[in-house]
């Protein structure tokens, strides 16, 4: 047939149903989301424990158990209660016997790609750093991730003297990388030959993050000597 | 009649998989495929979270097909796709935090995959819910198998391994522009090639049988 | 029997030069080139230059029998591009990546594109960007030249087995006593160290165990020879020796002591090769005169600012692809004026002398030239 069909009128819905629909597809939508968070949620916050607690205890060895602190200026106190302003978060170890094993503590610095974070451990015994973990970065795969696996760069974090100035102020020395074969004291690092950008990063985490932290957490480190039960 | 009923069913499920596969012949939903494909269990647990948010909104979206409203029709799949991504995002976390970091926004991104709002719109509205979860479980089988023949070629050659399993031994030497972005390109082209290639070589069977018949 | 009538544009008069000509006498230019990579490297650098050139024979010819790439083998294209490809890698370059390198080049540099004439980058420097992106290590990884034993034993690294790392050189250099320094570029010397090498020994190559590619003057003299017998123009090498030398001039100047001095900029690294035989590839570069020296003065700028300001030491291959990319857009703003279509004819109005009346056609005489902005030569759609 060659008569065109008068298109149809299209018609309105009338505003109600409309909101009948929305209000029903979100309700159901609502509960179901509301029941996967409820149901994930131990589980998540499991895992997200036994990944920092993994971290943790990678950089400081000796450590079975830790608890969470943060560095305030007046102070150092357990973590929680309301937030301070220019608090510094840190996590303390304990070993098997309940001793202090080391602190562990955050640090961010700008890589070659993005910013490197990154966990170190702290011996407040030889007052040195003790090891690093990637907590996460963007480094060209095969050049920058060689920061944990490069031996030679890792033997740096053995003992990296992080010793406070005699007012307890500031570090004595600056942590920093230095060109690859060019390490002479031990608060240097020796960078890795073709990713020095990477490892420089890793310094400046290191030395910006103990230069807030350690001045406020060596004089009081006796609180933490032996793990409150 | 039943035997018809399942061969169109058959049809439905190997439409996604091999003649509208969506990563291969459809090219949709690249950014993830790009993005995420830098190892096989990467790519594969995408899959898996994409095929979950594809089956279970294409099965909701299909159950009320009938009392959506055409306006508000893309509001509420878009609400629908979001809710399943909200879960597969918590559930991710709850499984593994190890997989969540590696996939990072990806997964939250499935929201956007043009592959569920397209499935949702042109079949699940217009198909009874156990069609319309068939069409999408192929469809996302046809996804995970995109992603994992991605994922597989980037990791073998860029870490040696494949599941994490060293497959060359300690010595090997990963190609390190298959783990970054330029690797995913060349070996989705390189996929694609063979694939058009395939393809082309079927038809020009066909023509020549065609051709024999008609003589 | 029809007679076959073609019908076609001009030009209607062609030399008598084809491509094949052409790219024989590019090959033989090469040879002396490859003939001293040898000499400095030994039997390491004689397989790279036959594996890599091979490889590239071989992918040439797979794409041309699936008829995907139009071309063949006899035109000397491939050649060109695996002998090129061989001279920018690491005579130490293992012998499996140098088959990837060249493959590739031809793959994604060449066949991806339709073929010679096609492509838009210079495949072998698509082939050497991609074994860079893929082997970073690797293709860093020099050995000094003039080794005692090299016309008798293989750089440790070049025997590496197929997908397996190459065998650490530094270890096999120190049992000859060379120390670490020994085999990095000048380039890389200069980056890292702050060692500055002489101009005077880099030109030549000759002097002492230098990780060094074939002497820059060598090339520049087979370059000559292409130049003279205009199978090369010689205006490209010119403008990106030219724009490099006066951009390290200029920094030079201004910054002192921090930056090497131009010479130092020229003869080190790949800069004369690239200069001489790469940015000159007929496919990839402009083929208007002055398009000429806009996109050499671009990879003449580029290599330098590529070589100062960023993590690598070495910056020709980029800047060389980088000129590829900007040519259909250096060409578009740079067409010639045809014949009698110039602005002289505007400038001649205004001009005090009077062209005699008869000279000048009726319509042009009293023409309206319509205002033109910048692309003055815009090719009708």
């Amino acid at each position: 047939m060659s008569t065109p069909i008068a298109p149809i009128p299209p018609q309105a819905t009338p505003a109600t149903s409309l909101l009948k629909t929305l209000g029903l597809v979100s309700t159901v939508c609502g509960l179901i989301i509301v029941g996967a968070y409820q149901g994930t949620y131990d589980a998540a916050a499991a895992n997200r424990r036994l990944a920092l607690e993994r971290t943790v205890f990678k950089v400081v060895p000796a450590a079975k158990s830790m608890t969470e602190w943060q560095a305030t200026p007046q102070g150092i106190r357990p973590a929680g209660g309301e937030a301070v302003a220019g608090a510094v978060k840190f996590y303390v170890a304990y070993d098997a016997a309940g001793d202090l094993a080391g602190i562990a503590a955050e640090g961010a610095a700008k890589g070659y790609a993005d910013t490197v974070r990154i966990l170190y451990g702290y011996s407040p015994a030889c007052q040195c750093i003790t090891g690093f973990g990637l907590v996460s970065s963007k480094e060209t795969p095969g050049i920058g991730d060689k920061i944990v696996t490069d031996k030679a760069f890792l033997a740096n974090f053995a003992a990296l003297d992080v010793k406070l100035n005699a007012e307890l102020s500031a570090l004595a020395n600056e942590v920093r990388a230095v060109k690859h074969g060019s390490k002479a004291n031990p608060w240097e690092i020796d960078a890795i030959a073709g990713a020095t950008v990477t490892s420089r990063a890793v310094g400046k985490a290191i030395n910006d993050s103990a230069q807030r932290l350690l001045p406020r957490l060596v004089p009081e480190i006796e609180k933490l000597r032996k793990k409150e039960s | 009649m039943s035997e018809i009923a399942q061969a169109r069913t058959f049809d439905e499920f190997m439409e996604g998989i091999w003649r509208q596969n969506p990563v291969f012949v459809m090219v949709l939903g690249m950014c993830p495929v790009l993005a995420v494909s830098v190892s096989a269990v990467n790519a594969l647990s995408m899959g898996l979270a994409t095929m979950f948010v594809l089956v279970c909104s294409c099965g909701l979206v299909s159950l009320i097909r009938k009392i959506v409203p055409k306006e508000v029709r893309i509001a509420t799949y878009i609400v629908i796709i979001a809710t399943f991504v909200t879960v597969v995002d918590y559930v991710i976390q709850a499984v593994s935090l190890e997989i969540y970091e590696a996939l990072g926004a990806f997964i939250q991104l499935i929201v956007v995959n043009c592959i569920i709002l397209g499935r949702a719109e042109a079949h699940a509205s217009k198909h009874p819910p156990l069609t319309a979860m068939v069409n999408a479980m192929g469809m996302s089988i046809g996804f995970v198998i995109g992603l994992f023949a991605l994922g597989a070629v980037r990791e073998v050659l860029g870490a040696g391994t494949l599941f994490g399993f060293s497959l060359f031994g300690p010595n090997f030497q990963p190609w390190v522009v298959m783990v970054l972005p330029p690797g995913g390109f060349i070996v989705l082209g390189g996929w694609l090639l063979l694939f058009s290639a395939l393809k082309r070589r079927k038809e020009v069977r066909l023509a020549a049988q065609g051709g024999g018949h008609g003589a | 029997m029809t007679v076959q009538t073609e019908i076609r544009s001009a030009p209607h008069i062609k030399g008598p030069r084809s491509v094949e000509q052409i790219m024989a006498n590019v090959v033989y230019s090469l040879l002396p080139v490859c003939a001293f990579f040898v000499y400095q490297y030994g039997i390491s650098a004689a397989a790279s230059i036959l594996v890599v050139t091979a490889s590239c024979l071989l992918a040439e010819r797979a794409f041309v029998r699936t008829g995907t790439q139009a071309g063949s083998l006899s035109d000397f294209s491939a050649t060109i591009t695996g002998l090129l490809l061989a001279l920018t890698l690491p005579p130490g370059f293992p012998l499996w990546m140098g088959v990837v390198a060249g493959f590739s080049a031809i793959a994604l540099g060449k066949a991806l594109f339709g073929g010679i004439g096609f492509n838009v980058f210079n495949p072998a420097l698509v082939g050497r960007a991609f074994v860079q992106a893929a082997f970073p290590a690797a293709i860093a990884t020099y050995t000094p030249s003039f080794l005692p034993g090299r016309f008798t034993q293989f750089i440790p690294s070049s025997l590496a087995w197929p997908l397996m790392a190459p065998a650490d050189t530094a270890a096999w250099l120190k049992a000859m006593h060379f120390d670490a320094l020994a085999s990095a570029t000048p380039l890389a010397k200069w980056k890292f160290e702050g060692t500055l090498t002489a101009a005077g020994d880099l030109l030549t190559s000759l002097a002492g165990h230098m990780a060094v590619g074939p002497s820059p003057v060598l090339i520049l003299v087979c370059g000559a020879y292409l130049a003279l017998r205009r199978f090369m123009d010689w205006r490209i090498p010119a403008a990106v020796l030219g724009s490099a030398g006066l951009t390290a001039w200029l920094i030079f100047a201004v910054g002192g002591t921090k930056y090497p001095d131009p010479f130092f900029m020229l003869f080190s690294g790949g800069l004369i090769l690239g200069a001489v035989y790469m940015a000159t590839d007929m496919a990839t570069s402009p083929v208007t005169p002055r398009g000429m020296w806009v996109y050499g003065g671009l990879i003449g700028v580029l290599t330098v600012v590529i070589r100062y300001y960023s993590g690598l030491p070495e910056g020709v291959m980029y800047a060389i692809l980088i000129g590829n990319a900007a040519t259909p857009l250096i060409e578009r703003i740079t067409q010639p004026t045809p014949f009698g279509k110039g602005a002289s004819i505007r400038a001649r109005k205004s001009a005090s002398y009077t062209l005699h009346p008869d000279y000048i056609s009726r319509e042009e005489a009293g023409a309206k030239t319509p205002k033109k902005r910048f692309f003055k030569n815009k090719p009708k759609q």
